[in-house]
């Protein structure tokens, strides 16, 4: 007979078996017999400073690695403060196990100290989530766990471990096999409806693709490059897709939408053919939905079922996984060719020339997009980068040099202020020998600026670039645009923290760049220091970003800075 | 339009309240919803009055589908289909009004299953519009108290 081992024992095992390295926690009174068990395990436990860092540093580590991100919290405020992270992996469909601790059984629903009812609380936010009420489910929960979290459309799981689980013992043995018989994704889309496309594509005289982030969660981003040089359709990648084709192509139109290129958003409004692949219409991209590619035929292939119609009425609807639906599209193309659009990809050029993204370095002031440019001289396009959210992400997903899928971690569908600085230590685990940066804004950067005990005590060379306008720039924009620039509460100047001085109280580098002849400098010492570097680049206050599509606006109606 | 959806799930805790919660957050509305163990006790059944277009509708179902624990939804509004709620009705008699209410109660086929000297309390099952008539025609000798379960629903043959 096998031997008894402890719950705690059989989630460490269970882990492991799921090839789990890295794990993101902190511990807590319920957690004591899993910690107890971790002391032993050769699992790395990286020790966050906030659990709501270890939600979004497992969310980094999976975006950048394509591999399961897991995180450990207690009960009660442990669980609840991995709620954002959580909610964050959900919008942005990324492949995650969130474990955390619980009263045991018997003090369930008592209102016990540390207790919250986090499988309730998770419900809407979790692809699915469980309650361990019984030892002998443990091993089964985990496995079914990871599988719903890394199959079909991706996305977080929570397994709730009561504190006696952890304690009770029993024989392990690890399920070979899961069965769900409710939970059977479709991964091949319909041969039929790929013709269709196929035809459509065809007889399109306009057609533009939108890659989506299915197209980087599928890996399927060869397929996609394969795809346009056999049928000329340019390329416009969502926020989420950023890197599924390289930025530097003729066929990219780069981003679309509220902050997208003014090239993208011309051409996606005059198509008369939207190939949509793993993207889900969001509002951001769309504009008004009414009003979206009014002329167009739209091909929608996503694995989900539930995003085919949610927002725009495909004409041909395909449900599958992108990277097997496009090898399928792309074996049926050698065989009936669709012809480059001449016509089209001359208009396409001609605007890329006429509407390019453009920006003024002017005067002894540091322009944010001037930083970007930067970057891309210094790293060639081969670093991963985070970001947090607000203006300097977006400056980011326009101006960067985007060459490679799951290079650019970005909070897409929550919006996420505060997610860049730990998304990007889960990068540097998961890339331990690759350039992480982490582009963050002054406002972002506080909402989770603690982890810089993280990555001081673990030595994970992330570099941190604060775009310092000491403002909410976002905000602001929208407040100056909309609210006939009444400033209310963005405004941080004189109450901002010295940034290098925060870094050097936590034993990491930091730096300042003031003037754009200090900038090249300055990065490039952050980027050859051996370690963690928190860099401060004090930029112009009142750059907002252009081009500008207004919520619920039309996207060939755009607003263009005044300045260029 | 009125729809009618029958839900398969799995029979576990929890899975109610992933249903009527993904009905809120969604903005969807329900009407009534009836929930209860099926042929096989590894599985229940939900049936589910729901209202909107075939595109609202559709995307009701398909939210459905993505739930872990959901094995199949059928929109039985696009069968032929029998469709039955119950009622409990609690109506104020008199000595005068006593005897027309047992003759209502009678052609309705309801059943009267406790009489006091103030109150009767009747039995009635039938679909939606059945229930919705009996009700206009006893309101006048004043409802006491109402109890409906919803509707359920099996597809004919």
């Amino acid at each position: 007979m096998t031997d008894k081992i402890k719950g705690s024992k059989i989630l460490l095992e269970s882990l492991k078996q799921e090839n789990v390295t890295d794990i993101f926690g902190y511990p807590g009174g319920v957690l004591l017999d899993i910690y107890d068990e971790i002391y032993n395990s050769d699992i790395n436990h990286f020790l966050v400073r906030h659990e709501q860092a270890a939600a979004h540093a497992a969310d980094g580590y999976a975006r950048s690695s394509g591999k399961v991100g897991v995180c450990l919290a207690t009960s009660g405020p442990g669980a609840t403060n991995l709620v954002t992270g959580i909610a964050n992996a959900y919008m942005d469909s990324i492949p995650m196990v969130a474990l955390t601790g619980q009263v045991s059984v018997n003090l369930i629903g008592k209102d016990s100290f540390q207790e919250a009812d986090i499988t309730g609380i998770t419900m809407p936010i979790t692809k699915h989530n469980f309650l361990v009420k019984s030892v002998k489910d443990l091993a089964e929960t985990i496995k079914k766990a990871f599988y719903i979290a890394r199959t079909g459309r991706p996305g977080p799981v929570l397994i709730d471990l009561p504190k006696d689980i952890t304690q009770a013992r029993i024989p392990f043995e690890y399920p070979k096999d899961i069965n769900i018989p409710s939970y059977k994704p479709t991964y091949k889309g319909s041969i039929k409806q790929i013709k269709v496309a196929i035809d459509l594509m065809q007889k399109a005289l306009k057609p533009v693709i939108l890659a989506g982030g299915g197209i980087i969660a599928s890996n399927a981003s060869a397929e996609l490059r394969e795809l346009v040089s056999l049928t000329g359709i340019p390329v416009s990648s969502t926020l989420m897709g950023i890197g599924s084709y390289p930025y530097n192509d003729k066929l990219s139109l780069k981003m679309p939408g509220m902050h997208g290129t003014a090239y993208a958003n011309y051409a996606v409004h005059d198509s008369d053919l939207i190939i949509a692949i793993g993207m889900r219409f969001d509002d951001r991209i769309t504009g008004k939905l009414e009003t979206f590619a009014p002329k167009a035929k739209i091909i929608h292939i996503d694995i989900d079922p539930a995003e085919i119609g949610k927002c725009i009425q495909p004409t041909v609807p395909i449900v599958g996984d992108a990277k097997q639906v496009l090898k399928d599209m792309i074996e049926l193309l050698k065989e009936t060719p669709v012809e480059p659009k001449k016509e089209w990809l001359e208009i396409v050029q001609d605007l890329k020339e006429k509407h390019p993204l453009s920006y003024k370095q002017t005067g002894d002031v540091i322009y944010p997009q001037f930083v970007m440019e930067t970057i891309n001289q210094l790293t060639k396009g081969e670093a991963i980068i985070a970001t947090e959210v607000g203006t300097h992400q977006m400056w980011a997903a326009q101006f960067l040099n985007h060459l490679h899928p799951r290079h650019f971690l970005s909070s897409g569908g929550l919006g996420t202020m505060g997610f860049g600085f730990p998304a990007a230590i889960g990068a540097q685990v998961a890339n331990p020998d690759k350039l992480v940066i982490d582009i963050a804004g002054d406002g972002s950067i506080q909402m989770n600026i603690q982890e810089l005990s993280t990555v001081a005590y673990y030595k994970l060379p992330v570099k941190v670039i604060i775009i310092n306008n000491r403002y909410l720039g976002m905000v602001r924009q929208w407040q100056e645009l909309f609210y006939e620039g009444r400033y209310s509460h963005v405004d941080l100047e004189g109450k901002q923290p010295d940034f290098v001085k925060i870094a050097e109280a936590y034993d990491v580098l930091g730096l300042r760049a003031e003037k754009p002849s200090e900038l090249k400098k300055v990065l490039e010492k952050a980027f050859s220091h051996n370690g963690p570097v928190f860099v401060d680049v004090v930029v112009n206050r009142e750059e907002s970003v252009y081009p500008f599509v207004p919520a619920g606006g039309v996207l060939n109606k755009m607003l263009f800075s005044e300045r260029t | 339009m009125r729809h009618v959806v029958s839900v398969i799930v799995e029979n576990k805790p929890g899975v109610l309240a992933r249903i009527a919660g993904l009905f809120s957050r969604r903005g969807y509305n329900i009407d009534s919803l009836a929930v209860g163990i099926t042929e096989n006790p590894d599985f229940s059944r939900i049936t589910l009055v729901v209202h909107g277009d075939d595109i609202i509708i559709e995307q009701i179902v398909k939210q459905l589908y993505k739930l872990i624990d959901t094995y199949k939804v059928i929109d039985l509004t696009k069968q032929t289909h029998i469709e039955r709620e119950m009622a409990l009705v609690k109506i104020s008699v008199t000595a005068s009004t006593r005897s027309e209410i047992i003759e209502i109660a009678d052609i309705f086929r309801a059943k009267i299953i406790d009489v006091s000297e103030k109150n009767l309390v009747i039995e009635l099952t039938g679909d939606q519009d059945k229930i919705e008539g009996f009700l206009v025609l006893i309101k006048k000798f004043g409802i006491v108290e109402l109890v409906r379960t919803g509707s359920i629903a099996i597809q004919r043959g």
